[in-house]
């Protein structure tokens, strides 16, 4: 293969338009923040903590910082910053004018739709191991980091921890890709990303409404953020694994119909922007 | 359309020939059954009235609309069924430049041709120099996009159609937003593609333009194709006007009429007719007899502007 048919050059132009953007640095800084943050306010509040819940685990060890940081954005912060990304990315090279000229190029637009969607899986990894980085990074220099109890169980050692955090960070990044992929598709509706955006944010939402509404509790099941939380299996001792297994197959189920739509609905648009 | 119309879809020798290409937008007739032929080599002015059609035929031609009906090869290879791969040796500049803004100019051309699947990467600084070079945007390669005048920006999106060497240039209104100077410099390097035997199909809603370079035109009026062919056979076809100017304006339109001209016209003191097969001396002769005094008396082809209005049915500049 000659150094013109290397695949990649694409993807990483396309990583290049996206971790450089202003806004994207702007919102992967704020995340990192956020477990900063909850680790000084844990510090500084002189409420005594008690263990068995992962915000009270913080005091105990800093390790917590990193699952707390995770609870607390996974719900509306983690979807947003998803949002803007994975809606800007083919709306918003049509709002610019651009999709008509990479088109021409020709880019082939399956390529494009691929390339877009492992820019946003990586922005996805991206936002996750920053939160829990920074997590760890804080709860280091600012609690204890030896043997720590998880949610039930005897004792583990640090590092044994660090292993639980990673695979709660794999869990979160695969149930975050699911907003990705349907920002993805919304984007290849409109010209206009904010409106894929907020529409992505918004559907998000809903979802998470539902579940919180007892009557439809017969399609909760079926909802797509109703496994988001259920990481938390992953810290007991033993995993338990039913919940976290029926998550990953729903957010499956989901990102494949996503992309479905979006190939479906980009490959035989009209572009007129 | 005109017996000197080329053939539609007369293969071989076309960079791009189309069959009854046609975009319906809801219920209207964006572009109708426009059969295009476009001659390798030739330097082709697409024109017509803002609003004719003809980006939206640039849009089929290029794979970002899919036309209601008809069917168009590029570069010899039916475009649809080729899988588009044609577009790698085409360069295009549709409805104006679009780049990022946040980046700078020779950025946003390394970007488009990563875009570009069979452009060599061990290259891409040369070609994207070359190319800035070649529009004069090199002082301003660095600048952010944002920052670029509207001049400047055309020049980029020139610049990106020039990333490679093209075997077809599609260039839509290539020099709108530039001033005169941009225009003449856009012009020449237009020139200078097509002697280096580049196919250039240019739209445009300015004839002066067109006039100085092309080599063949297709005229949209409403969405059709109303003319097509080589340039000079349109100045031929264009019938002669004689144009009398007189004191006795009402006299000598009776003495065109008697002498068999059709058109008559007057305004003021200028009398037009329609030439035909009338023998110019003959009528001057005539005029003098009848007591008609003449002081001023010309034969002439309408100018392009007027040739247009008759072509389109309105006037150039005019939306459709
Ligand atoms: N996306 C669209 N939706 C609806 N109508 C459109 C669209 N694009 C173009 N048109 C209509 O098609 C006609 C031709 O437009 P266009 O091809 O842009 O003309 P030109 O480039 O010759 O100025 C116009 O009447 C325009 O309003
Ligand atoms: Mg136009």
């Amino acid at each position: 293969m000659s150094p013109a048919e290397l695949p990649g050059r694409f993807f990483r132009s396309e990583l290049k338009l996206v971790f450089r953007r202003r806004r994207n640095v702007a919102l992967l800084t704020i995340l990192g923040l956020v477990p900063v943050l909850i680790s000084i306010a844990v510090k500084t509040s002189n409420r005594s903590s008690r263990g068995g819940s992962i915000f009270g685990g913080i005091s105990e060890n800093g390790l917590f910082a990193a699952l707390a940081a995770l609870l607390a954005v996974l719900p509306l912060f983690l979807p947003l910053v998803v949002s803007v990304v994975a809606g800007d990315a083919i709306a918003g090279e049509a709002s610019t004018g651009t999709l008509r000229y990479l088109l021409s190029v020709p880019v082939g637009r399956t390529r494009l739709l691929t390339v877009k969607l492992a820019a946003i899986l990586v922005w996805c990894v991206a936002c996750v191991a920053t939160v829990a980085l920074m997590g760890v990074l804080a709860g280091l220099a600012l609690f204890p980091s030896g043997e720590l109890t998880l949610l039930s169980g005897r004792p583990v050692a640090y590092s044994v921890g660090l292993g639980r955090l990673a695979l709660v960070s794999g869990y979160v990044v695969v149930v975050i890709a699911m907003v990705g992929a349907l920002g993805l598709f919304v984007s290849t509706m409109t010209e206009v990303p904010v409106a894929a955006m907020a529409a992505t944010l918004t559907l998000t939402i809903v979802s998470e409404v539902a579940d919180a509404v007892p009557q439809l509790s017969a399609i909760h099941g079926w909802l797509p953020t109703h496994y988001w939380l259920q990481w938390v299996d992953l810290l007991r001792d033993p995993v338990r694994t039913v919940d976290i297994s029926t998550g990953l197959l729903v957010t499956l189920g989901y990102v494949t119909v996503f992309l479905a739509l979006a190939w479906a609905r980009f490959g035989g648009k009209d572009v007129t922007s | 359309m005109s017996e000197e119309g080329l053939v539609a879809g007369s293969g071989a020798g076309a960079a791009i020939s189309s069959i009854g290409l046609t975009k319906r937008f809801g219920s209207v007739n964006a572009v109708d059954g426009v059969d295009l032929d476009v001659p390798v080599g030739s330097v082709y002015g697409f024109l017509g009235p803002n609003g004719s059609g003809k980006t939206t035929t640039i849009r089929m031609l290029l794979g970002l609309i899919f036309p209601t009906s008809g069917s168009h090869t590029l570069l010899g290879d039916d475009f649809l069924t080729s899988g588009a791969l044609a577009l790698s040796r085409v360069g295009a500049l549709v409805e104006g430049p679009a780049f990022h803004p946040y980046l700078s100019g020779h950025a946003n051309l390394v970007r488009l041709d990563a875009a570009d699947r069979s452009a060599d990467a061990g290259t891409v600084k040369t070609r994207v120099g070359e190319a800035l070079d070649r529009v004069g945007l090199s002082a301003a390669a660095a600048k952010r996009y944002r920052a670029y005048s509207l001049g400047m920006r055309q020049r980029l999106g020139i610049a990106a159609a020039l990333l490679r060497p093209r075997d077809l240039l599609v260039l839509d209104e290539p020099t709108n937003g530039l001033d005169p100077q941009g225009t003449r410099e856009v012009r020449t390097l237009v020139s200078d593609l097509a002697r280096g035997g580049v196919t250039v199909f240019l739209s445009s809603h300015l004839l002066s333009e067109v006039e100085q370079l092309c080599t063949a035109v297709g005229v949209m009026s409403a969405g059709r194709l109303v003319w097509q062919g080589e340039l000079a056979h349109l100045r031929e076809q264009q019938a002669k006007q004689v144009r009398v100017e007189t004191p006795a304006p009402d006299a000598a339109a009776r003495v065109l009429t008697a002498a068999g001209l059709r058109d008559v016209a007057r305004a003021d003191a200028i009398v037009t007719a329609t030439l035909g097969d009338a023998d110019p001396e003959q009528l001057v002769t005539a005029l003098v007899r009848a007591g008609v005094g003449v002081r001023g008396f010309a034969v002439e082809r309408p100018s392009f502007e007027e040739q247009f209005v008759g072509l389109t049915g309105e006037g150039f500049n005019v939306s459709g």
